[in-house]
């Protein structure tokens, strides 16, 4: 009954962090948009490159944010929660 | 004349040393202290020491050694780089340190405007420690930027900065700036005010940390499909993770280089970019003004 109880807490943080990591599909249609909308304007005006590249580094940068929000998400329940919720459980059980 | 520069070449051999000496003693703590494994392992930093203290115990960990490392080895540069400077014949490395210098100004300059031209040691600092504290992954070391607590520490000194220049103009002032543009949205004018170093932080610490798992991950997984295609070569051959070499690398050059570079740029941009967009500019220096004209008018009075 334990292992079961311990998978289930396994398998939902493993589940968790898959479901929170959907959140990458913003950042990546987002940083899409910005680069292709860079590279139109390079090709406009080549002159202005160096100003373009670091406006849409810095602007890649800040979309990335929720992305990484779930990502560190992701990272504490693969990483973290496991341990910490299995220790509750035994904690819980009396053992 | 000689023996002049021969006391020159042993304070550059000294400043040298101060720059390589701490990376190298880093290495031989985390050889010496490190147990050793064949799996992954994705762990945080690890827990050197735990000081007793009366509300919480104060945990010295591999984070805070590598990160004054870090910044032994930044100060050892910066003496090497400025040492023998001269108005006559500049070397290499003065016009290294001058274009360092000059371009960290002329950066705050355009980002921040003249009145804030004294943020420039402060910028190149906490780039030049974000930087190198990513970098010193190269050397196989824990970077101080993957653990949140460090990165944590630096976006709380960046948020005193800015809530002390959004106080200039008074504390009345600072609380008008949240109910603006209407009253009501004051909460989320709140909100945005605390995200502002939590998404500082994590953006940091997010960015260095996937690059370090995403490369460990990756370097596992080359060794067990090495193991898998090549295992039946005889001996040595069959264990050697063939497929280990080159892949690594390419990805060590992304996650390490240039995202910690691109990291440490951008961490140093927005700080600048939310000290001097936060600053009431206008109503500070109109009032700076007033108080200027106020005072050459009670200096005319005395005069006459």
């Amino acid at each position: 009954m334990l292992e079961l109880a311990i998978g289930i807490i396994l398998g939902g943080c493993a589940l968790g962090a898959g479901c929170a990591m959907i959140a990458g599909i913003g950042p990546g249609i987002g940083e899409g948009n910005a680069v292709a909308k860079a590279c139109e304007a390079i090709g406009r005006q080549p002159e202005s490159k160096s100003a373009v590249t670091s406006t849409m580094l810095m602007g890649c940068a800040i979309a990335e944010t929720t992305g990484l929000y779930a990502l560190v998400i992701a990272i504490l329940l693969l990483f973290v929660a496991p341990n910490i919720l299995v220790d509750i459980l035994l904690k819980a059980v009396g053992m | 004349m000689k023996e002049k520069s021969r006391r020159f070449l042993a304070v550059d051999i000294a400043y040298l040393g101060l720059m390589i000496l701490p990376i190298v003693a880093g290495i031989v703590l985390k050889v010496l202290t490190k147990p050793a494994s064949d799996s992954i392992e994705i762990t945080g930093a690890q827990i050197y020491r735990t000081i007793p203290m009366p509300v919480q115990d104060l945990v010295i960990t591999e984070s805070q050694i590598n990160s004054w490392l870090v910044m032994v080895a930044i100060l050892g540069l910066c003496l090497f780089l400025t040492h023998g400077l001269s108005t006559r014949k500049a070397g290499v490395r003065q016009h290294v340190a001058e274009w360092i210098v000059e371009t960290v100004d002329r950066l705050v300059q355009d980002s921040m405007g003249t009145y804030f031209m004294g943020f420039a040691p402060f910028v190149i600092a906490i780039l030049s420690l974000s930087a190198f504290s990513s970098l010193v992954t190269l050397f196989g070391l824990y970077a101080p930027t993957s653990d949140l607590n460090v990165v944590a520490g630096w976006a709380v000194l960046v948020f005193v900065l800015i809530t002390y220049y959004k106080f200039k103009c008074g504390p009345l002032q600072y609380l008008k700036s949240f109910a603006e543009p209407v009253p009501f949205l004051a909460p989320l004018n709140i909100i945005s005010e605390v995200a502002t170093p939590v998404s500082m932080a994590f953006r940091h610490y997010g960015n260095v940390l996937s690059g370090s798992v995403i490369s460990v991950l990756v370097a596992y997984a080359l060794q067990a499909l090495s193991n898998l295609v090549l295992g039946w070569l005889p001996g040595v051959l069959g264990e050697f993770p063939f497929l280990q070499i080159g892949l690594p690398a390419v990805l060590s050059v992304y996650f390490d280089v240039f995202s910690g570079c691109l990291q440490a740029f951008i961490f140093a941009m927005l700080t600048m970019m939310y000290v001097s967009g936060g600053f009431p500019s206008d109503l500070y220096f109109a009032r700076q003004a007033e108080k200027q004209q106020k005072k050459m008018k009670t200096k005319k009075m005395e005069v006459m």
